[in-house]
């Protein structure tokens, strides 16, 4: 009864995707001649196969991976603690109007403030250290997750909620059995959007307070005019970005077996 | 005494502009334990309202509902209501047999013999070796077997469904009305039924009423004493079926002309 | 805050008792001033900036700045967007490129943006339009890919012309998704003007915050904080508003968006 494979629909798709690819390494092959044959300044846009030859070799130094994980240590630790504490309050205050009164006010002050602005805040609080950092990111990606878990838990189904009523379900197990898993897939998306803030966040933070780290790396390197390094930086953020999400996908797919389909319809 | 046992009820809603909605007139009637009867009426009659008053999930504008002696304010632990939306009913992250089990837990078993008593109710509804199909890979006529067997697993007294057929292509239907009456047969619950299909309710039933526009009343009632087992082609043959039919579809298309 | 509620006296109350507390905090212990200056010195920094025209300068070099940004970045991500959500096959040569640059950090280009472009308006406009561009193009390839077959196929039974199915069916059956990514997208403009100036930047209020705080004037630092905050405030209303008037159809159907 499940939905067919669609082999054809498979084949188009791997086509269009040749052609993307085949698009994107004409691309480059037109900034590799750009480059070498000095139509544009090869000292600020250096030719792509020195970025990638200077990529390889520092990743194999492992100074690339040093400052990335120097990055995703702080990154993650702002980024889980923000987890720990908004999806609860997030939950109780998609449950209780009272709890969600009490707090709405305070939420929509800080709201509008952008993540970045706070900076100068935990400079002021922590200095350069690990914690500005972790502070700033578990500001910044405070609010997605809040608000994604409060409008999971106040989205779910009445029909849902009556099933449990129309079995005698007692509130304390209504929430557990049938709201938290049914809330789930929106408190995962408030997470996945919040995971590029954290990424962004990091970096920021590093550009602005920090003396290690992947953000600083970039720029420094641009400040040091190793133009190709920066590259190289950039680079490696862009691959760090793309591995996080292919591991949340992997995450979600774990947590959510059953949503691997469509929803019901 | 009756199990079921309806007095006066009625049930207006407040609408958003401020004036109030009479859904449901006064309705009063019993059901006697073991019997399988319906409530037939144009749409958007309020046979949803009714039948979420008599099931407690809302309360009663005036009126009262007892089951089996007791007053209902709040959802009775030997009732349970089956949704019209079964696909928005059905807990999505739990699979086939994990919602069947849904329904005996919540009536208190827990064991290992749970497990097989939830086997054994799902292969009654007809869909053995699913077991482990996630409601989303199964079609609507699946689900709606897989929300029976969860109502089922709780084992009611008292089984009330929403126009469970609704949504379903018509030879689904057929098929599922056997199936309920089987299963109806077996367990001896008792089944309130709702539905628009004038026949389905006809073919099912041992009773019916038949409700009159918003606010709904209870215009007629019905006894439809045709031999059980029922037949798809020979009780519906029948030349009664077709009179208690067109009486039904009178009374209801009556209601259009001024 | 809906309007539509009784007014939320818990909420405000909280939200007055945390200020008091703060304030409180603040004069009674005076080591921790410099972290926590009393609100009435932020209000009263606030009300001496705002008198000397330092804070509003700033002010609208940022707004100035961020509305160059947001306006350009709109303009561009919806065009590309609703061609490439049209035309297939640019869609399918694009579209590896496109998966292969969207994972980077948009904030990440500031530096190559600084060496094209030195520091200065034009290079804080340009990394504003570069990470503004990216919600909505995505979000309107999104929305015109995803209107339904059937509504285009109701167009062509009545006889329309391309370009009248473009203008009259697509694009308004495809604004919801396209208003969602200009709603990102602003407050991302907002985020990368904001950083730029802090970054490298001489003037707005990304600059006077950070500046502030190195000179240790906290009581200035939240001044321009609360600034900015009400500027991002005010340009969601602003947008909501617009919105509101723009997609009044869609409004009995709307799922609120976060970002």
């Amino acid at each position: 009864m499940a939905p067919r494979h669609d082999c054809a629909a498979d084949g188009v798709m791997a086509l269009r995707k040749f052609k993307g690819v085949g698009f994107l390494l004409m691309l480059l092959a037109l900034w590799e001649l750009a480059a070498q044959a000095e139509w544009i300044n090869a000292l600020i846009v250096p030719p792509p196969s020195k970025i990638f030859k200077l990529f390889f070799e520092l990743v194999a130094s492992g100074q690339i991976p040093m400052q990335i994980l120097v990055s995703m240590k702080r990154a993650l630790a702002g980024y889980l603690l923000a987890a720990a504490v908004f999806i609860p309050l997030g939950v109780f205050m998609g449950l209780s109007r009272t709890i969600y009164r009490l707090f709405e006010v305070i939420v929509e002050m800080l709201r509008p403030v952008p993540p970045p602005v706070v900076i100068p805040v935990a400079l002021l609080f922590f200095g350069l250290g690990d914690e500005m950092k972790i502070f700033v990111i578990f500001f910044s990606c405070a609010w997605p997750i809040l608000l994604n878990t409060i409008d999971g838990v106040r989205g779910v189904d009445w029909v849902l909620l009556n099933t449990a009523r129309t079995f005698g379900l007692s509130r304390a197990k209504t929430v557990w059995q049938v709201i938290l898993p049914a809330c789930l897939p929106q408190i995962l998306t408030g997470l996945r959007v919040s995971l590029p803030i954290m990424l962004i966040l990091v970096v920021i933070s590093e550009m602005v307070g920090s003396t290690d780290g992947i953000g600083y790396f970039v720029l420094d390197s641009q400040r040091r005019f190793r133009v190709a390094q920066m590259y190289a930086g950039m680079l490696a953020l862009a691959i760090l970005g793309y591995t996080l999400n292919q591991l949340f996908n992997l995450l979600q797919r774990l947590l959510l077996p059953w949503q691997r389909g469509r929803q019901l319809e | 005494m009756p199990i079921l046992d309806v007095q006066a009820l009625s049930k207006s809603y407040r609408q958003a502009g401020g004036d109030t909605t009479l859904a449901i007139g006064n309705i009063t009637c019993q059901v006697e334990a073991g019997e399988f009867v319906s409530f037939v009426g144009p749409s958007g009659c309020g046979k949803t309202t009714l039948l979420m008053s008599i099931a407690g999930l809302l309360a009663p504008s005036s009126g009262r509902v007892v089951v089996n002696g007791k007053e209902v304010s709040g959802p009775p632990p030997n009732l349970v209501l089956l949704f019209q939306e079964y696909n928005k009913s059905l807990f999505a992250w739990r699979s086939v047999l994990g919602n069947v089990r849904f329904g005996l837990a919540a009536r208190g078993a827990r064991s290992a013999a749970a497990e097989s008593k939830a086997r054994k109710l799902i292969e009654l509804v007809g869909l053995k070796g699913f077991e482990s199909h996630y409601p989303w890979e199964l079609s609507g006529g699946m689900q709606q077997r897989v929300a029976i067997a969860r109502a089922l697993a709780y084992e009611p007294e008292v089984l009330l469904m929403d126009e469970p057929f609704g949504s379903l292509d018509a030879l689904t239907r057929l098929e599922l009305e056997d199936a309920l009456l089987r299963l109806w047969a077996e367990l001896k619950t008792t089944i309130l039924f709702i539905t628009h299909d004038i026949e389905e309710a006809i073919y099912l039933s041992d009773r019916i009423w038949v409700l009159s526009r918003r606010p709904s009343q209870i215009m007629q009632e019905l006894k439809i004493d045709f031999p059980r087992p029922r037949h798809q082609v020979t009780t519906r043959a029948e030349a009664r079926f077709m009179e208690l039919r067109n009486d039904i579809y009178r009374q209801i298309g009556n209601q259009e002309v001024p | 805050m809906k309007r539509s509620q009784p007014f939320n006296w818990l909420g405000w109350s909280s939200f007055a008792l945390l200020l008091a507390a703060w304030e409180l905090i603040a004069w009674e212990t005076p080591k921790l001033l410099l972290y926590f200056p009393p609100v009435s010195r932020i209000l009263a920094a606030l009300g001496d900036a705002l008198a000397a025209g330092t804070i509003l300068q700033h002010g609208w070099v940022t707004l100035g700045r961020f509305a160059a940004g947001y306006l350009l970045s709109a303009g561009l991500a919806v065009t590309l967007g609703v061609l490439l959500g049209y035309f297939r096959y640019l869609h399918g040569l694009l579209a590896t490129s496109i998966e292969l640059l969207r994972p980077m950090p948009s904030v990440a280009i500031i530096p190559v943006a600084i060496l094209l472009l030195g520091i200065g308006d034009g290079m804080i406009i340009s990394v504003t339009v570069y990470a503004s561009v990216w919600p909505i193009l995505i979000n309107s390839i999104d929305g015109v890919r995803r209107v339904d077959p059937t509504l285009i196929d109701t167009g062509r039974t009545f006889g329309l012309s391309s370009w009248q199915i473009l203008r009259q069916i697509i694009l308004p059956a495809a604004s919801p998704y396209i208003v969602t990514g200009l709603r990102i997208g602003l407050s991302i403009a907002l985020i990368l003007v904001t950083t730029a100036e802090m970054i490298a930047g001489s003037k707005g209020l990304g600059f006077f915050i950070l500046d502030e705080e190195r000179a240790m004037n906290s009581a200035n630092m939240y001044a321009g904080i609360v600034v900015v905050a009400l500027l991002g405030y005010a340009l969601n209303r602003l947008f909501l508003l617009l919105e509101s008037r723009a997609m009044k159809w869609r409004h009995g159907m709307i799922v609120r968006q976060t970002a």
